[in-house]
C-alpha cells in the first residue's frame, strides 16, 4: 500500500512516461492517457489484488482488468512497467517494430499483464463479464474490473453487455467510465449525448458511483473503494470517473486535439517542465 | 518499358475525400455518415462543404450501415466511413442483411486498410476485408492503386446502382497515375505490355509491381503488369488473356494470402486456362506495429519480394 502522496509522485512520473512514450513513438494517444492516468497508479498499486511476478492468463485468485480503449496503451505499459510486469526501460520500445509494447493491448507478444486484445471499442465489458461469470463459477471471489471511454458508450454492444450484466446479477464487475467529454471528432455532447449517464446505468440495474474529480487521487481512492463496497449485492457497479482529457499539461488540457496526436520533440521539454521526474525517466 | 514516376506523395483515404465533395457538388442525394472519424478517414471536406448532407453517427458502425441503408430507399445515395476493418469485419452481417442482400445503394468507405497502416498494430491493420467483402453477392469491391486512383473511383462508386466496398490506405504512398482518368468499374487497367509473365497488383501493391517490373526488364524478362483494380465483378477476360499470352502469373496484393486478389485469380486461371501462378501476399498471420515502411518490407510486400516470385514462376513455366 502507498500513502497518497505516494500514488501523486507515481502519477507525475507516469505522466512523463505517457509523454515520452508517444513522442518517441511518434504516434499514440497521450490525452486519454494523461487524464486516466491517477485512476490507473490508483488501481495498480492499492486498490486491485494481483501479483505481478504471478501473473496468469486465468487470472485465478487475483483481480483482474480489462481496459477496453485500447488506444491508451501508454498509461497502461506506463503503469505496468511502474508496478513491475517488465523493466521500465522496455517503455522505449512502444509502438517500434518487434516490440512487446503494441500501438493496441495484444496478447500475440507475450506480454504478461495483457489477457485480451483491444482496439476495437465497446467489446471489453462483454470480455468482463465473461470473466467475471467465470470466477463466480470457479468460485473465485475476487473482482473483475473493466475501464472505457465515453465516447466508447455509443457502440451497441456496450449496452448489451450492460443489460446482461444487471438483468443476471453480476455482482462481481466494477466497470469504470472515462467521463471526459472528449472522443476524436468532437465533445460526447456534440457528437452523442450520453444524457444521464447514471441514470442509464441504473435503469439497467446498476449500482453507480460518480467520482467528481477523477484527477484527484484521494477521490479516485475513495470512489473506489465505495464501489469495492458495493459488490456482492446482487448488482454490477459503474464508476463514473469524471476526469480532463490532457490532465497535467496546460496547454493539453480542455481539448481533444491529443486524443490521438502526440507532442513534438520540440513542445515535449515545455510539457515535461511541468512534470517533475520522481521515479526516473526510462 | 512504359515509364511511371512518383508526382508525390499522397494518401488514398485522402483522394476518397476530394471525390467525395466533387460526387457531392455532382449529385444533391449524395450523403456522407461517419463513425466518430470524419477527420482520419477525410470526410471532413465534405462535412463542411454540405453541413447538412453530413451525418455523424458516433462510435456505432453497426448503426450507421443501417441508418445508410435505411437513407437509401429515399433516394439518397449514402457514403458510409471509417477504419477499413470497423466498417467491414465488425459489421458484417449488417452488411450482409441490409446492404448486400436487400441490394441498396450504399458505398463503404474503409479507410486505413491493409498493413501499411503501421503503428495502430494487428487490431487495426485489416488484410481480411477484401475477402470479406467480394465474398458477398451483390457488392462491388474496388481497390484504387493511388491518390488519383482513389478520388476516381469513389466518383465512379457514386455513379454506380448497387453496394460497393472502397478499399483505401491510411499512409501516403507514391501518386503516379495521371489526373481526371476515368475509372471503369470492371475493367481491368494494363500498365505495361509484356510477354515472359503477368503481374496482377491491386492497391498500394501496383507502385511496387512497377518498380518490379522496371528491374525484371533489365533482365530481360518482359513483364506484364495490370492494375485489377475491381476485385468484384472481375476482368476475367483480360486475366484470361494475358495468362495465355504470358503463361506465367504473380499476384501481389497488401491483404491475406487467403482470399484476396490472388485467390480470384487462381479461380479464374483453374477454370479458364490453368497457369503457374505465385502470390505475393501475406502469409496466413496477423500483423503488429511498426512503420508503414517497416511492415511491407518485413511482410515481404515489396518490388524484391515480386521479383523473387517471378523467379520461381518462370521455372514453373
Ligand atoms: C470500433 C471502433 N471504432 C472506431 C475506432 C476509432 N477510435 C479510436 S479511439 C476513438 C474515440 C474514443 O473516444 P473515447 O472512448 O471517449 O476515448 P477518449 O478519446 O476519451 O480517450 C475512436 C472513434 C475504434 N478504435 N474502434
Ligand atoms: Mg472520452
Amino acid at each position: 500500500m502507498k500513502t497518497t502522496a505516494e500514488l501523486q509522485q507515481i502519477a507525475t512520473q507516469v505522466r512523463r512516461d505517457i509523454l515520452r512514450m508517444t513522442t518517441n513513438a511518434k504516434s499514440g494517444h497521450p490525452g486519454g492517457s494523461l487524464g486516466t492516468a491517477d485512476w490507473f497508479v490508483a488501481m495498480n498499486f492499492n486498490l486491485m489484488d494481483f501479483d505481478p511476478a504471478k501473473f496468469s492468463m486465468s487470472g485465478e485468485g487475483e483481480d483482474m482488468l480489462f481496459v477496453s480503449q485500447g488506444h491508451i496503451t501508454p498509461v497502461i505499459y506506463s503503469t505496468m512497467a511502474r508496478r513491475g510486469f517488465f523493466p521500465v526501460d522496455e517503455l522505449k520500445t512502444f509502438r517500434k517494430f518487434g516490440t512487446r509494447l503494441q500501438g493496441h493491448p495484444s496478447t500475440a507478444h507475450n506480454l504478461p499483464g495483457i489477457r485480451m486484445a483491444s482496439g476495437s471499442l465497446g467489446q471489453g465489458l462483454s470480455v468482463g463479464v465473461g470473466a467475471a461469470l467465470g470466477k463466480k463459477m470457479t468460485g473465485d471471489k475476487h473482482i473483475v474490473y473493466t475501464m472505457h471511454g465515453d465516447g466508447e458508450l455509443e457502440e451497441g454492444q456496450i449496452w448489451e453487455a450492460a443489460m446482461f450484466a444487471g438483468a443476471k446479477k453480476v455482482d462481481n464487475l466494477i466497470a469504470t467510465i472515462d467521463y471526459n467529454n472528449q472522443q476524436i471528432d468532437a465533445t460526447v455532447d456534440e457528437v452523442m449525448t450520453l444524457g444521464d449517464l447514471k441514470a442509464k446505468f441504473e435503469s439497467f440495474l446498476w449500482k453507480v458511483v460518480v467520482i467528481e474529480n477523477g484527477n484527484d487521487m484521494q477521490q479516485v481512492l475513495d470512489g473506489m473503494a465505495k464501489a469495492k463496497a458495493l459488490t456482492g449485492q446482487g448488482s454490477p457497479v459503474c464508476v463514473i470517473l469524471t476526469t480532463k482529457m490532457g490532465y497535467g499539461v496546460d496547454f493539453m488540457q480542455d481539448t481533444n486535439k491529443y486524443h490521438g496526436s502526440v507532442l513534438s520533440a520540440d513542445d515535449l521539454p515545455k510539457a515535461l517542465a511541468q512534470l517533475p521526474e520522481t521515479l526516473g525517466d526510462f | 518499358m512504359t515509364h511511371y514516376e512518383i508526382k508525390s506523395s499522397k494518401e488514398l483515404r485522402a483522394g476518397m475525400g476530394e471525390g467525395l465533395v466533387e460526387a457531392g457538388k455532382r449529385n444533391v442525394n449524395v450523403v456522407a455518415l461517419s463513425a466518430d472519424v470524419k477527420g482520419s478517414v477525410k470526410m471532413d471536406g465534405f462535412a463542411k462543404e454540405f453541413p447538412e448532407r453530413f451525418i455523424q453517427c458516433g462510435i456505432a458502425e453497426a448503426n450507421m450501415v443501417g441508418i445508410a441503408a435505411g437513407l437509401s430507399l429515399c433516394g439518397k445515395v449514402p457514403f458510409i466511413g471509417g477504419f477499413a476493418e470497423f466498417v467491414t469485419g465488425r459489421v458484417y452481417d449488417q452488411i450482409r442483411q441490409v446492404m448486400a442482400y436487400s441490394n441498396k445503394n450504399v458505398k463503404i468507405c474503409g479507410s486505413h486498410a491493409g498493413i501499411s497502416l503501421g503503428e495502430d498494430g494487428a487490431t487495426h491493420q485489416t488484410m481480411e476485408d477484401i475477402a470479406l467483402m467480394k465474398v458477398l453477392p451483390n457488392m462491388t469491391v474496388l481497390v484504387p492503386a493511388d491518390f488519383n486512383q482513389a478520388k476516381a473511383a469513389t466518383l465512379a462508386a457514386a455513379e454506380h446502382v448497387g453496394p460497393v466496398y472502397l478499399r483505401l490506405g491510411r499512409s501516403k504512398m507514391p501518386c503516379f497515375l495521371p489526373e481526371g482518368e476515368k475509372f471503369e468499374i470492371g475493367k481491368a487497367q494494363l500498365l505495361n505490355e509484356g510477354k515472359d509473365v503477368t503481374l496482377f497488383a491491386c492497391g498500394h501493391l501496383v507502385w511496387e509491381a512497377l518498380q518490379a517490373a522496371e528491374a525484371l526488364e533489365k533482365e530481360g524478362v518482359s513483364t506484364e503488369v495490370i492494375n485489377i483494380h475491381t476485385i468484384k465483378p472481375l476482368d476475367v477476360k483480360a486475366i484470361v488473356a494475358s495468362a495465355k499470352k504470358t503463361g506465367a502469373v504473380v499476384t501481389c496484393e497488401e491483404h491475406l494470402i487467403n482470399g484476396g486478389l490472388g485467390d480470384s485469380v487462381a479461380q479464374t486461371l483453374a477454370m479458364h486456362c490453368p497457369t503457374p501462378m505465385e502470390y505475393v501476399a501475406v502469409d496466413d498471420k496477423f500483423g503488429e506495429s511498426g512503420t508503414p515502411d517497416e511492415m511491407l518490407t518485413n511482410y515481404h510486400l515489396r518490388a524484391a519480394d515480386i521479383i523473387e516470385k517471378v523467379h520461381t514462376v518462370l521455372k514453373r513455366k
